[in-house]
């Protein structure tokens, strides 16, 4: 069987290249990174790729603000078979499947790709602004809104991921977004407590975000974009609490499953491919 | 032309950054101010036309959503004083830079070279305030006079409709570039003076050295045919001062020295060859994992077998203390650069920093140019964040002292680890060499005025006439980007040799690389410059940051400028290598230096020093059992020992994926962790572990107890999170204030010096006890502020003897790693070692106000046998959590393992095993070496005796199952009564900040 192939973004201060690479192929796919600028370049041909991911990191320093200028670049850029933006807007006509994480959030809600109301790609309607209380870098509980369209999060109802930004406070630009965030199904990740409640209390909320909203996705699901980075949890060993569960395990003579539970996005993705698009 | 764009929160959002600064006006200032408000300007300074301003200032210069901007049109209102601070001409503009990219971007053309985006910051400050205070707030808080200028604006004397005129801060100068002789046939006190005032840094030994070289006819007549005169130039003599500088030459490591010790005396030639590299000689013969130690920018050490890791911390003090956000960025990618720049490169992958600050809380009067402990602190932390953040490294292990006698030199170690294939192309990848016509390539950055000095400045004490243009600022993305390319260029095999460009700039790395040529012929006129006006030791001095030297096949070169065009990355041909054994620099047509290699890399006259040991004396405290649950909560209260949690959230530790042992462990995620532990080869499971040992206040004792312990500390760490003696590297980093006698600066010198033979006395003794090769390390030897008191006598402000062992230690398998937090309640809890009445230099006696005499020694033999047990036992899984005790003692550790677990425990202190000691406080807050805390599940208790057979071992109490921490003391009787949750509070509101 062909295998699905995913496209993995750098460049410009973007770091978390190499374990979103790892991700995806944990989960199945066979990973390319490429630099942006080869991209641009046309090396690489976005046509070729199932999986699109901006990875997390600091694109141009978070200067201008996250995520501002690579946004910028990409929405500008000409490839030699015409404006880079159309081959994006392409890849989601075609059906595929982007995901972008931290500053790759910040890029997709910058370029407009998220949330997309009415299928509009390219206008920014919410964004991602400085944290009430600066950068900060912790686990968090997070709940998956079961009424979302997410293709990545089928299945799963909650994560315990890292999140590790500055510029995170999910903000829309009024009300009448955030309720057709929520009617749409967009919403798909929101901080929670100790008992699975969204909560706009601080560390549990790391960023004062809007109703606790962590990820959300385009009206077809196939877009992604969240805060936390589920690629730093690829393995138990990640997890803040291993030695803990590795010991209440041994305890109980129970074998401890490896993979981590960030994966499982990739996994979901990877799985959504081979149905749709191979 | 120039024009300003005007960016600001739409009002229904709120301004964190404007109410996190009028916070800290009220924190450190202790001004009442009503709100404080923000606007970002950039200031462009380029022709573009009204449709292509709004393009931009709508676009990427502003966030729709959120933001409101204006294009020459100021936004601020209603405000009493506004304060706008920007750059000074040629200090680094990071963010402009960016702007300038963002509009090339937007518009799909590139501007000129001369034209430019400067960002400010405008402060709109309401509340009653006389224009003395806002300027107080203005340059303690909002921005730093040195490379900063402010605006203050009362607001009833503004014009809205004028604002505030464009400034483009560009450095304006008119000077033509030129190269003066220096005449050294002068006096002696000229000599001295000559060194003085062009901060130099040369003795008069070494001025008298390089007077007589340029006497030599046959220099003189080599120099002729050049066109030189028969005196030197001041690139020449520039490039020997830097050179020659203790910060490159490590003279006082060098140094042939006579010690005294009451009736011992012996001569060392060299600490450095006599006790550093001869202990790591020893030991290489009994291991097989050194790849290449203290010859490089970094040690390199055997990883999984097909990868290597390499490891260096470096110090960053002078700079951090005049700004200390820039000196501390400036030290982080400072040191990456060291880490990536060893052997053909190497990808970095964790940083570990250690910070030594006066207290943040610190009342006393500051002396000039210094500033208050808290901002030192909050700058160096913020420079530290971006520079590890922006270029995605987990920042994994650190620490942070407090001892007012940092306040004239904040410590700023960073620390950055590296990892590269054993083999690259087939070739060992530690392997480097520039060979005879091979091209000099410098990448990166452009060369400005910034650091121009900083190697001989560092080289000696900071005063208030210190040199501004020694601070430089770091631009993490501009690094990112060549590091990410060189990673590239590397695996393509596109260049032969490469070293950074750190201090002393190009003098200095392309000095370096020429050795293994055997000479060079730079040309000055083609390196790519920020500005102009930089006369040619400038240019050949200046320690602008992010570049690189590479040394090029000219085969190779166009694909190598090919693929840094399409990176993004600035690189240029500055000249070539070669074999004329001389460092021959030009400029234009001119020859404006001609150096015997030989004589700029060996030329230096030798240093010879005395050192002078007497043992000092301190009272020693009476010590009272009373009260002991209030003294542990005081201990945990220390700012020594108190959570760093405040910092440490502010640093990324997860990037790359791979972090196993988190800084802040245990079931809330807030314990302290011992060591960190990341998975660099994501499929794989072998880690890396790296630890810090660090305690200057054994060395007000004695630095040879000093020294040891910080070896035993870091040793310690990483035996406690699952490593062992079998392969743990250490890099050794001494911060020393001057050793050197003078009857008038340093009358105490001998006794410094003194400090200094005695901790390499241990270093040696330890590491070759342990087994553990130091394979790199760095000095940094004048930690002093000189200043003018009231009654107009100088006065010296000198940081306590300062040593820094950092370890690298190498885990089979991450999967066995352990954390120091309780894990279960009714758990076995083991106290490991020996507990001593060893307080001398505790946090127990600080407290009290003694220092004490009796120092923590470490029985490296009786350590070595207990490490080699617990590794033993924690790779059998027979252990639940394991805890470092070092800084007030087992109180200390105990009640950190209980509340980062989350169950309290019953403690007997009659059972912990204990030689000469008579009360529970000694007990408790002894801070014997070699020391640790275990838990161990009931069922695994007997196994687990059984393999800490002859080691040091007892129980000496259980976790419970509520939240109580109960001890009892030595006569039986309960002496500590208290809860875990209040434990914790008291070890974490001191930092919370």
């Amino acid at each position: 069987m062909a295998k699905v192939k995913s496209l993995v973004l750098t460049g410009y201060g973007i770091n978390c290249e190499m374990e979103t690479a790892y991700a995806n192929e944990l989960a199945g796919a066979e990973a390319t990174i490429a630099h942006i600028n080869d991209v641009i370049d046309g090396k690489y041909d976005l046509e070729d790729f199932h999986i699109l991911n901006f990875p997390g990191g600091f694109s141009f320093g978070d200067d201008l603000g996250s995520g501002i200028v690579f946004a910028n670049k990409l929405l500008c850029a000409k490839t030699p078979k015409g404006p880079m933006v159309d081959h994006i807007l392409k890849f989601i006509d075609d059906g595929k499947l982007v995901i972008g994480i931290c500053n790759g959030f910040q890029i997709l809600v910058k370029m407009g790709l998220l949330p997309a109301f009415d299928k509009n790609y390219t206008t920014q309607t919410t964004t991602l602004f400085y944290n009430d209380k600066g950068f900060r870098d912790a686990w968090v509980n997070l709940k998956v809104n079961q009424d979302s369209r997410c293709i990545f999060t089928k299945g799963i109802e909650s994560l315990y991921a890292p999140i590790r930004h500055g510029e995170g406070k999910f903000i829309p630009e009024n009300d009448a977004a955030l309720k057709r965030l929520w009617d749409g199904g967009h919403v798909v990740l929101q901080y929670v407590d100790q008992f699975n409640r969204p909560t706009m209390e601080f560390p549990m909320n790391p960023n004062a975000s809007v109703d606790a909203i962590a990820g959300i996705c385009d009206e077809t699901g196939r877009i992604f974009g969240l805060m936390p980075h589920p690629e730093a949890f690829n393995h138990i060993t990640n997890h803040p609490h291993y030695t803990r569960i590795r010991e209440e395990h041994a305890r109980k003579n129970m074998p401890l499953p490896e993979e981590g539970d960030g994966i499982k996005i990739w996994r979901n993705a990877v799985s959504y491919a081979v149905q749709n698009l191979i | 032309m120039p024009f300003r764009i005007e960016v600001a929160l739409k009002p229904e959002f709120k301004d964190a950054l404007g109410e996190s600064i009028k916070r800290s006006i009220k924190d450190h200032l202790n001004i009442n101010v009503g709100d404080v408000k923000t606007i970002k300007v950039y200031t462009v300074n380029a022709g573009l036309t009204d449709v292509e301003k709004k393009a931009v200032a709508s676009g990427p210069f502003s966030d729709q959503v959120v933001q409101e901007h204006s294009i020459d049109r100021p936004l601020a209102s209603g405000f009493d004083w506004l304060v706008e601070v920007g750059f000074k001409p040629g200090v680094t503009d990071n963010e402009g830079k960016t702007g300038k990219e963002a509009i090339e971007d937007r518009l799909g053309r590139k501007l000129a070279g001369n034209e430019s985006v400067h960002t400010s910051m405008q402060y709109l400050i309401s509340g009653k305030l006389t224009r003395e205070q806002v300027e107080s707030i203005s340059k303690e808080l909002l921005g730093n006079e040195l490379i900063e200028r402010f605006e203050i604006v009362d607001g009833r004397s503004w014009d809205s409709r004028k604002g505030i005129e464009p400034y483009v801060p560009l450095v304006r100068d008119t000077h033509k570039p030129k190269v003066v002789e220096i005449n050294l046939d002068v006096s002696d006190s000229e000599l001295i003076e000559i060194s003085k005032k062009g901060t130099l840094a040369l003795t008069l030994e070494e001025m008298k050295c390089i007077r007589d070289y340029f006497k030599d006819p046959e220099i003189i007549a080599e120099r002729k045919k050049l066109g030189l005169g028969e005196r030197p130039t001041d690139v020449e003599l520039e490039s020997l001062a830097q050179t020659w500088s203790e910060h490159c030459k490590h003279k006082i490591f060098n140094a042939t020295i006579d010690y005294r010790d009451g009736n011992r005396q012996l001569t060392v030639n060299s600490l450095f060859k006599s006790y550093i590299r001869k202990s790591t000689e020893e030991i290489s013969k009994n291991i097989d994992w050194l790849v290449s130690v203290f010859k490089d920018n970094a040690g390199v050490i055997k990883f999984t077998g097909d990868n290597n890791i390499a490891f260096k911390v470096e110090t960053h003090n002078s700079p951090s203390a005049l700004d200390p956000y820039g000196g501390a960025i400036t030290g982080i990618v400072g040191v990456d650069r060291d880490a990536a720049g060893t052997g053909l490169g190497s990808k970095v992958i964790a940083h570990t920093d250690v910070l030594c600050f006066a207290s943040p809380y610190y009342k006393g009067k500051l002396p000039p140019r210094i500033f208050h402990p808290r901002r030192i602190m909050e700058g160096v932390v913020r420079g530290i964040k971006d520079g590890g953040n922006k270029n995605g490294i987990p920042t994994i292990n650190g620490a942070i002292l407090f001892d007012d006698r940092y306040g004239g030199k904040p410590l700023v170690y960073c620390g950055s680890l590296g990892i590269m294939p054993a083999k690259i192309n087939g070739q060992p990848s530690e392997v480097k060499n520039a060979d005879p016509g091979d091209l000099i390539v410098m990448m990166g950055g452009r060369i400005g005025k910034d650091g121009i000095h900083g190697a001989t400045f560092s080289s000696e004490e900071l005063h208030e006439g210190s040199p501004a243009t020694a601070v430089q600022i770091g631009d993490p993305i501009t690094q990112k980007k060549m590091l990410d390319l060189l990673l590239e260029a590397r695996d393509m095999g596109l260049y032969k040799c490469i070293t950074d460009n750190g201090a002393g700039g190009l003098s200095s790395s392309v000095g370096e690389m020429a050795q293994f040529s055997g000479g060079c012929e730079i040309r000055l006129e083609k390196a790519p410059l920020k500005y102009h006006g930089l006369d040619p030791w400038e240019i050949l001095l200046s320690e602008a940051q992010e570049r690189m030297t590479l040394s090029v096949p000219p085969e190779k070169i166009d694909e190598l400028m090919e693929l840094c065009k399409r990176r993004g990355v600035e690189a240029t041909v500055l000249g070539r290598f070669t074999g004329s054994k001389k460092f021959h620099a030009l400029y234009g047509d001119d020859t404006v230096a001609y150096l015997d290699m030989d004589f700029l890399h060996d030329g230096l006259p030798e240093m010879k020093l005395e050192a002078v040991w007497k043992e000092p004396k301190y009272p020693e405290p009476e010590i009272s059992d009373e009260g002991l649950t209030m003294i542990l909560h005081e201990m945990l209260s220390d700012l020594n020992v108190a959570s760093k949690e405040w910092v440490i959230r502010q640093y990324d530790h997860e990037v790359q994926g791979g972090s196993v042992i988190k800084p802040l462990t245990g079931k809330y995620n807030d314990g302290p962790g011992d060591a960190g532990v990341i998975r660099p080869v994501l499929g794989r499971m072998e880690g890396v572990a790296v630890s810090n040992g660090i305690n200057p206040f054994y060395g007000d004792i004695d630095t040879y107890h000093m020294t040891a312990n910080a070896i035993d500390e870091a040793i310690r760490n990483i035996i406690a999170v699952g490593g062992s003696l079998d392969q743990i590297a250490l890099l050794d980093n001494f911060c020393w204030c001057d050793p050197v006698y003078d009857p008038e600066k340093t009358p105490d010198g001998h006794y410094k010096l003194a400090q200094l033979v005695r901790a390499n006395m241990a270093l040696y003794d330890y590491c070759v006890a342990y087994g553990t090769p130091c394979i790199s390390g760095k000095d940094s030897m004048k930690n002093d502020y000189k200043l003018k008191g009231e009654d107009g006598k100088e006065y010296k402000i000198s940081i306590p003897p300062t040593v820094l062992f950092s370890a690298v230690g190498v885990i089979p398998d991450v999967r066995k790693c352990v954390t120091m937090d309780a894990k279960a309640p009714g758990d076995h809890i083991y106290v490991i070692g020996t507990t001593k009445d060893e307080l001398g230099g505790s946090r127990f006696y600080a407290s009290l106000g003694y220092k004490g005499n009796k120092v923590p020694k470490v029985d490296a033999k009786t350590a070595k046998k207990t490490y080699q047990a617990l590794s033993s036992a924690i790779q059998a899984g027979l252990v639940a959590s394991c805890h470092d005790c070092s800084d007030g003692g087992l109180g200390v550790a105990l009640a950190e393992t209980c509340f980062a677990g989350g169950y309290g425990a019953d403690i007997e202190l009659a059972k912990v095993p204990a030689e000469r000691i008579g009360k529970d406080a000694q007990v408790l807050f002894s801070e014997s070496a070699s020391r640790f805390v275990v838990t161990v599940s009931p069922d695994k208790a007997k196994e687990f005796e059984r393999m800490m057979d002859g080691v040091t071992c007892a129980q000496i109490g259980m976790t419970r199952n509520d939240d109580r921490f109960l001890v009892r003391g030595l006569a039986g009787i309960r002496m500590i009564d208290t809860i875990i949750g209040a434990l914790k509070d008291s070890w974490q509101y001191p930092l919370r900040w």
